[in-house]
């Protein structure tokens, strides 16, 4: 076990370190990195400081070893649309997208796993075909649609839930549904394709036999081992919260961190972006990391391959 | 190794319902799926539309009329079919841009399928067959893509040079040729071992013969189902990248950019948003029906199930 946690924490740092190495590689791409990271009503002082703190006169490794530890230490250059330091922008919106990403993981797992094990009991009844239906629709259809579709319908036609902010439960309703609703469709199909394998098993067979209920086999005997096949796409799930997180806060204008990404593109504002995509990236990583460990903890069989 | 490949349906299998109806749907679904010519006629009409945009199209994608704004589709009072699908804010004509943006999208999922496609295919071919070093180096580089957040580093590049055609088409083909790789190799790996193959090489053929011609038509039914299968997440997420501002310029008649101009008018002029949905729900749902059958004409075996 502890050579798989150490083997998997140093692929997690590689990479977060390539992806630093990308970000920083592109802020040199486009000529003296001070356009980007000073704007045009920058004085002839500060200009002259800046290349004296970045170091442009020194090698490109030192730079980047500067700029590198700025990073370690949260420092990712002021914003150049709202003029205050790039980290604290993030800092204030990290609270709603965490919110609405806690949200959505809960409907994602509350719908997904569920609906699964039903779809699979009842095989070729109504339910089944309906929710197979629900997920081939989630994963036919881009993401920012299903958000607009949900606003045309609920909001703007019905009037009956508000579409954007963050103002209260009932903004949360859209929201994490459409953000849930791609991962749920995943978890719905592999929580289905793995129950529907155990249910097959010579066990549940031998729990039949004995007189088990079939609440009992279901849940205890079937679920539990079901739950396993689940976890290996957690990682999809992670990316495609990611990316859902960016595209459904611009659809509902909700005040998160992926909006602000979006927004700093427009502006141009490239220190605000940097720092989110290095924080992102690092937190994905991380998670995906969790799983991976954790999974290694539930199945003997990686852990000791 | 049993010679006999008989066709044994495995328990797991979907049998029939009882109910009528539903009895209906499935075997109406088995025969989409075993001949999908309602799906397939939707891709060739893309094709058609990407590659004749200009005869087919009524209208100017990119010159509006403040005038004709805001038309409803024919179907809808007040619709004409001067407009069969009605016009956007600026007077737009909505069916010729999402006839545009047919082209965009097969554009883009044409040069990232064929250039990841043959990038990864001879990747894992040679990675597969080396072993070694080559193969270690070859699958780090795997790990390496999946694990990097695809989004956010796209948000990087284009904000530092900007948006374009040429740099999406880049950034996708660099992240979209790892699957053909990982799968592409883990088939040259058994094949490799495979007595046509010694035969082949005691014969004295070299590896590159050995290669492209004895293991590469055995791994192209492969390549195939991942390619069609990928085109469809590749649209959505091309047009998700467009949506958000960072896929192809904000003039081109794009489907994501025109679902993103819709969305101030939703409560004035719902079809603005809504076309360029159905668009791109049509053809991903196209492709990943050829890759279904695609798999089954390779590989019978994964015959879902048999209808009389």
């Amino acid at each position: 076990m502890w050579r798989i946690i150490v083997n998997r924490l140093a692929f997690g740092v590689a990479i977060v370190l390539l992806i630093t190495i990308v970000v920083f590689g592109l802020s040199r791409a486009a000529g003296d990195p001070r356009n980007i990271y000073l704007d045009e009503y920058a004085t002839p002082e500060a200009w002259d400081a800046w290349g004296e703190r970045m170091g442009l006169d020194k090698p490109l490794y030192v730079q980047y070893g500067v700029w590198l530890w700025d990073t370690l230490r949260g420092d990712f250059g002021e914003s150049l649309y709202y003029d205050v330091p790039s980290i604290r922008l993030v800092r204030e919106r990290v609270p709603n997208t965490l919110q609405l990403g806690g949200v959505a993981f809960g409907v994602a797992i509350l719908i997904g796993i569920p609906l699964g094990v039903i779809s699979a009991v009842q095989r070729g009844s109504i339910i089944d075909y309906s929710v197979r239906g629900f997920a081939l629709l989630g994963q036919s259809v881009p993401v920012f649609w299903i958000g607009i579709m949900m606003i045309l319908v609920f909001s703007a036609t019905l009037g009956w839930l508000p579409s954007s902010r963050n103002e209260g439960w009932q903004h949360f309703i859209m929201p994490s549904i459409a953000l849930g609703w791609l991962p749920a469709a995943g978890l719905m199909r592999i929580t289905r394709g793995a129950m529907l394998n155990i249910l097959d098993s010579e066990y549940i067979k031998l729990a039949r036999a004995k007189g088990v209920s079939s609440g009992k086999i279901i849940w205890a005997h079937g679920f539990r081992n079901a739950i396993i096949p689940p976890l290996t796409v957690a990682a999809l799930i992670f990316a495609a919260f990611l990316t859902g997180t960016v595209v459904i806060e611009t659809v509902f204008a909700w005040p998160g961190v992926g909006r602000l990404a979006v927004q700093s593109i427009k502006n141009n504002d490239f220190p605000v972006l940097s720092a989110i995509v290095i924080l992102f990236s690092s937190f994905y990583i991380l998670l995906n990391l969790i799983v991976d460990l954790l999974y290694a903890q539930l199945d003997p069989r990686i852990r000791l391959d | 190794m049993s010679i006999e490949a008989t066709y044994v349906p495995s328990p797991l299998d979907d049998t029939l319902p009882k109910n009528p109806v539903l009895r209906a749907l499935r075997i109406g679904w088995v025969w989409v799926r075993r001949y999908p010519i309602v799906p397939f006629a939707v891709l060739i009409l893309m094709i058609i539309c990407a590659l004749f945009a200009e005869q087919l199209s009524p209208h100017d994608p990119l010159r509006g009329n403040l005038r004709a704004a805001f038309i409803p589709p024919v179907f809808q009072e007040g619709g004409t079919w001067e407009y069969p699908l009605g016009t956007d804010h600026q007077g737009r004509d909505v069916l010729s841009r999402a006839i545009y943006g047919a082209r965009i999208s097969t554009i883009i999922s044409t040069a990232v399928i064929l250039a990841g496609g043959i990038g990864g295919t001879v990747i894992g071919l040679v990675a597969g067959y080396r072993g070694g070093w080559v193969d270690q180096v070859a699958m780090r580089a795997v790990d390496f893509t999946l694990a990097m957040p695809f989004l956010l580093v796209a948000l990087v590049v284009v904000v530092v040079f900007g948006q374009s055609l040429e740099l999406i088409i880049v950034l996708l083909i660099l992240f979209g040729w790892d699957n053909f790789a990982r799968v592409v190799r883990a088939e040259t790996l058994s094949l490799r071992e495979s007595d046509y193959v010694s035969y082949a090489r005691i014969q004295g053929a070299s590896q590159a013969r050995i290669l492209f011609r004895h293991i590469l038509p055995g791994v192209v039914g492969s390549v195939l189902v991942i390619g069609s299968l990928r085109v469809g997440s590749l649209i959505l997420t091309e047009s998700t990248l467009s949506f958000l501002g960072v896929g192809v310029p904000p003039d081109t008649p794009a489907w994501g950019i025109m679902a993103s101009d819709g969305r101030q008018h939703l409560s004035r002029a719902w079809w603005i948003s809504t076309m360029p949905g159905i668009a791109i729900f049509l053809v991903v749902m196209g492709f990943n029906f050829l890759g279904d059958w695609l798999r089954d004409w390779f590989d019978p075996r994964l015959r879902q199930l048999r209808v009389q």
